[in-house]
């Protein structure tokens, strides 16, 4: 015998989920790097601390198709012999290898600013790392959805 | 010679900064794809792309199998100087191209 | 003008603004470009972004170079800018010497092999794609106009029974997912209307640029069905009612599409 109530209560819950989920992006705190992700990072700073700040990264929170991704990467700092970004690196957390791309900059590249477009085998958490010539690392991170093509070949 | 595509503004004024995109044709085989025999695909992709400002190094990048195919960037440059820009990608299986574009600096 | 010209005037006067109103009251039909996101837009917008122009410039460069020992598509056609401006736009057209429907890429291997003497390029070869892209880019912001020879009606009409056929192991038809339900969601993506205005088209999923022949092969695989092969007789006839479906869309070639 169906319970009429109980299945309407878990189909209302179930879409508060599903809402939750697509509100999700936003304002979900990002959760902890997975050891792997963090590994990948800390190989790249070679240990230093890294800071939240500075780095924007520009990103569908949900991708058509993960083969092709446009993303820019921004970091709000001068670009001067004095002080400038070194490096703009990217880190994934469930593609086949942790690497994405890692850029090298000099002060006559005029604006920290790269873009490029990546794969992302599914939906997961990306990082963007940057070195100042001051030797200090920033980061952000981001959670991106990727849905797949339906009828592929 | 795979097929490339640069653009940058045609003039620019010394030490504006300008937008560079450069953009080349290359499948990027990741290593981790299975052929239709079921095989393991070999890894050829791209993993260096570099510009040089008359010979100096301005801007290059590191790539691996996480870049999409016919790899794209944009990036800026500070065009001090009339003179030559030189491209340069070198990856797997001894893939090497270098492209040369004039940029005019009034 | 001449009462007879007058009344001629008239009446296709008539035509077009009956034509325009229908169009204009219940015109429902969307390119893919509009449900793409803002990103995805922009890749196909910009020119400098957009990885069909790989191809377009393949085929530039096709376009003036000597086959072989006979002469290059520029030897008869000049200035491709000037010469195929709207050529693409009303293709599959009806080729008069094989008395059969052709695509723009069958059309591009008859030029070879009858008028420049060297063999046809292989379906879905870089070549290939590269001349229909670059050809097919000259007729950019046109309206797809399909072909008025009345020999096509037919096997438009072939075309046409071939979309409302249910086939494969899923037992689907094209026009139950792209006539009945475009815009609801299967399998993670949106069904869009199977609108042909931007083909050849870099596809996300390809990372790479490929003809309406490829993607309506997906398609059939995608419904577990055998794949008509390339440049057969059904692929055509299916080509022909694609294109009249779509007229008037704008052609978008090369188009960027998820």
């Amino acid at each position: 015998m169906i319970d009429a109530a109980a299945l309407d209560r878990a189909r209302r819950q179930l879409l508060a989920a599903g809402l939750g989920i697509g509100l999700g992006v936003a304002w979900r705190p990002a959760h902890a790097l997975s050891d792997e992700l963090a590994g990948a990072l800390r190989a790249f700073t070679g240990g230093a601390a890294t800071r939240e700040g500075k780095v924007s990264f520009d990103i569908a929170p949900l991708v058509e198709n993960g083969n092709t991704v446009p993303i820019t990467v921004t970091v709000d700092h001068p670009m001067t012999a004095a002080q400038h970004v070194q490096a703009i690196a990217v880190f994934n957390e469930k593609n086949p290898q942790r690497e994405v791309v890692a850029c090298q900059l000099t002060p006559r590249a005029g604006r920290a600013v790269v873009s490029t477009r990546i794969r992302l085998a599914t939906t997961q958490q990306l990082v963007a790392v940057a070195k100042l010539s001051d030797g200090s690392y920033w980061t952000h991170t981001v959670d991106v959805i990727v849905t797949l093509a339906a009828c592929i070949e | 010679m795979a097929r490339a595509l640069i653009h940058l503004p045609a003039a620019a004024r010394k030490g504006e900064v300008v937008e560079v995109r450069a953009l080349i044709a290359h499948a990027m085989e990741t290593g981790y794809r299975a052929g239709a025999d079921g095989r393991i695909l070999p890894r050829d992709i791209i993993r260096r792309f570099s510009c040089r400002y008359d010979g100096e190094l301005v801007f290059s990048a590191d790539l691996y199998p996480a870049v999409s195919a016919n790899p794209y960037f944009a990036f800026f440059l500070t065009a001090d100087g009339s003179g030559s820009l030189t491209f340069t990608w070198e990856g797997d299986n001894g893939f090497a191209q270098t492209e040369t574009v004039t940029i005019t600096v009034s | 003008m001449t009462a007879r010209g007058a009344a001629w005037a008239f009446s296709w006067g008539l035509l077009a603004s009956a034509g325009a109103l229908a169009q204009g009251a219940a015109d429902a039909r969307r390119s893919g470009f509009d449900s793409m996101s803002p990103r995805i837009q922009a890749m196909q917008r910009d020119d400098q972004q957009n990885p069909g122009m790989l191809w377009v410039a393949d085929g530039e460069a096709l376009w003036t170079k000597v086959a072989g020992t006979s002469a290059s598509c520029a030897h008869c056609h000049g200035d491709a800018g000037q010469t195929m401006r709207g050529v693409a736009a009303r293709y599959p057209d009806w080729d008069k010497i094989d008395r059969r429907p052709v695509n723009l890429a069958q059309r591009i291997n008859l030029c070879r092999t009858r008028h420049q003497q060297v063999p046809p390029l292989p379906p879905e070869s870089a070549e290939l794609l590269g001349l229909e892209a670059y050809v097919g880019h000259q007729s950019r912001g046109m309206p797809l106009t399909p072909s008025p020879a009345k020999e096509l009606d037919a096997p438009r009409e072939h075309g046409h029974r071939q979309w409302e056929q249910r086939i494969g192991q899923l037992n689907l038809s094209c026009a139950l997912c792209h006539d009945q339900l475009p815009g609801r969601v299967l399998g993670g993506a949106t069904i869009p209307q199977g609108h042909v205005n931007g083909y050849p088209t870099y596809r996300l999923e390809w990372q790479g640029l490929g003809s309406l022949q490829r993607r309506i092969r997906n398609c059939v695989i995608g419904v577990r069905a055998e794949p008509p092969a390339f440049h057969s007789d059904e692929m055509v006839e299916l080509e022909l009612y694609l294109t009249q479906r779509s007229a008037g869309l704008k052609v978008e070639t090369p188009a960027v599409r998820p």
